[in-house]
């Protein structure tokens, strides 16, 4: 494992406390004039999601965090489990709903994902930023009405619920942005 | 912009500069303004040598060395030197505008290439040196008449402790009743580490709110080049300007004793090599001057660049710097 010293430090570092991985989010550069120059770091551990204040003293090190990001392919569900695959070397990889947290609600069979490996385990998951998603239950469309402020539940395939627009009907193909969970439009075939 | 990647590679818009070309000639106005704050007081305009075979021996002063015909000359981390030597020469009043040198600082408030004014006056005591330095701070800034605080009852009032009596342990003790974190290399009898970690959290943040702060007499340890005024408790007579937090100079009743500095040259580099930093020439052209006898003066040296920065309502010196050390 390497390590990295004050002068490499910088926003989107990541490195390794207590076993932990991290990702600096902040780092400032503090120097009394005749005194000692230090660091006031923010880090955020990225199983956790908590944020720690950290100083560090000019020429300090700390460990860098053995952090990949792959594409991986989602193939199935069982249980509590969700399995994908690598795409280059197609080794398995099976997350826990913790770990896939809300992006259940987007995957569908043969979706490619973004996956970050911490010591090669992995640890998030990022669906792509827009999915196209099959209306399975919503109430009838009101004829006429392509107001698109006015809004319905529906449920799609993946079992999530979504607002959409009154005109959408059930079986219709809808695209949804993931980092915001909301409709953007209908799409065709 | 970005500030946090120093070496990061040249790219498309990398030739462009950081600061606004509005911000730019308003501090044109700005250096203007100091030159003539100087020039109308009788100050001499002088230029010493960026390259210097001599530096200062500093703790927490790393200066760039370049290699000359087999030696090492270093780019200055101030002006003080040349123009101390000047000051044993009878130049008088003087003071220089000119571009300084430190190895490794780099942030909001630190650029590894930065701008100081400098100047000297001899035959002022700290008291009258702190006057001259509060009026130029009220002239270029507008923020009023400057305040002073001594460096003890700034810690009383926002540390709750005396920093000149209390002991390492109690200093750190001061740390973690306020949550400060703690770097772990930070060695525990360092006392002058844990002062620097209350300054920077408790202290500095509260100082030159309202107007301008002079902070005064420093710890005899942090003594840096200033003369060291017999207590109890002995006080290094330093000064440091602050405005919204943020140090904006640094002054001394300037130490003679060519001596005292010879022995403060030795215990730093003793300090450097327990830091594993390389150690620094003790002797110094200075050093013969000094030997040849300096006139009792006050000197103070200004961040110019943090001055256009606090003047113009700026959040970094980014924000005031043509090319800052990641598009030098």
């Amino acid at each position: 494992m390497g390590t990295v010293n004050t002068s490499e430090f910088r926003k989107g570092l990541k490195v390794q406390l207590d076993g932990d991985p991290y990702l600096m989010i902040e780092c400032n550069f503090v120097k009394p004039g005749k005194g000692q120059a230090m660091y006031k770091c923010k880090l955020r551990n990225l199983l956790r999601g908590t944020v720690l204040d950290r100083t560090y003293k000019s020429g300090d090190s700390i460990e860098t965090a053995d952090i990949e990001e792959i594409d991986a392919q989602y193939l199935y569900r069982q249980g509590d489990q969700f399995v994908f695959m690598h795409n280059e070397n197609y080794e398995q990889y099976e997350l826990t709903s913790d770990q896939v947290d809300d992006a259940w609600k987007y995957l569908k069979e043969g979706m490619n994902c973004s996956m970050v490996l911490f010591n090669s385990s992995p640890i998030s998951l990022t669906p792509p930023n827009h999915v196209v998603l099959k209306v399975e239950y919503c109430e009838p469309g009101a004829k006429g009405n392509t107001a698109s402020n006015v809004t319905k539940p529906c449920k799609v395939e993946t079992g999530a619920e979504f607002l959409c627009p009154a005109f959408v009907e059930m079986g219709e193909l809808i695209k949804i942005d993931t980092r915001t969970g909301e409709y953007i439009e209908r799409v065709k075939e | 912009m970005s500030f946090d990647d120093p070496q990061h590679e040249p790219s498309g818009s990398d030739y462009l500069p950081v600061a606004a070309m509005e911000l730019l000639r308003r501090r044109a106005d700005l250096l203007r303004q100091v030159r003539s704050f100087f020039d109308n007081r009788g100050f001499l305009e002088v230029e010493t040598p960026l390259l210097s075979a001599d530096t200062v021996v500093d703790r927490h002063l790393d200066p760039f060395g370049v290699e000359c015909g087999g030696r090492t000359f270093w780019l200055q981390t101030s002006p003080e030197f040349g123009m101390k030597r000047l000051l044993a020469a009878g130049a008088g009043a003087m003071y220089q505008v000119t571009r300084s040198f430190r190895q490794g600082e780099c942030g909001r408030l630190h650029n590894p290439e930065f701008t100081i004014v400098e100047w000297y006056q001899p035959g002022h005591t700290m008291r009258q040196g702190m006057t001259l330095l509060g009026e130029l701070a009220e002239t270029i800034l507008a923020r009023g008449p400057a305040e002073s605080v001594g460096y003890g009852e700034a810690f009383e009032r926002y540390a709750g402790l005396d920093p000149h009596k209390a002991d390492a342990a109690a200093l750190a003790r001061a740390v973690e009743e306020h949550s400060i974190a703690v770097p772990a290399s930070l060695d525990p009898d360092d006392r002058d580490g844990w002062l620097d970690l209350l300054l920077v959290h408790l202290v500095e943040p509260r100082l030159g709110r309202e107007r301008p702060t002079i902070l005064y007499d420093y710890p005899a340890s942090q003594a840096a080049l200033a003369r060291v005024r017999p207590g109890p408790p002995p006080v290094a007579e330093r000064f440091e300007l602050y405005v919204d937090g943020i140090e904006l100079a640094n002054g001394y009743q300037e130490l003679t004793d060519p001596a005292e500095l010879r022995r403060r040259n030795t215990r730093v580099n003793r300090q450097r090599a327990r830091d594993g930093k390389p150690t620094l020439p003790v002797e110094s052209r200075l050093l013969a001057a000094m030997d040849v006898g300096l006139p009792d003066a006050t000197g103070v040296a200004l961040g110019f660049d943090r001055l256009v920065m606090v003047a113009l309502g700026a959040k970094s010196l980014a924000d005031v710097t043509a090319f800052t050390w990641d598009r030098a």
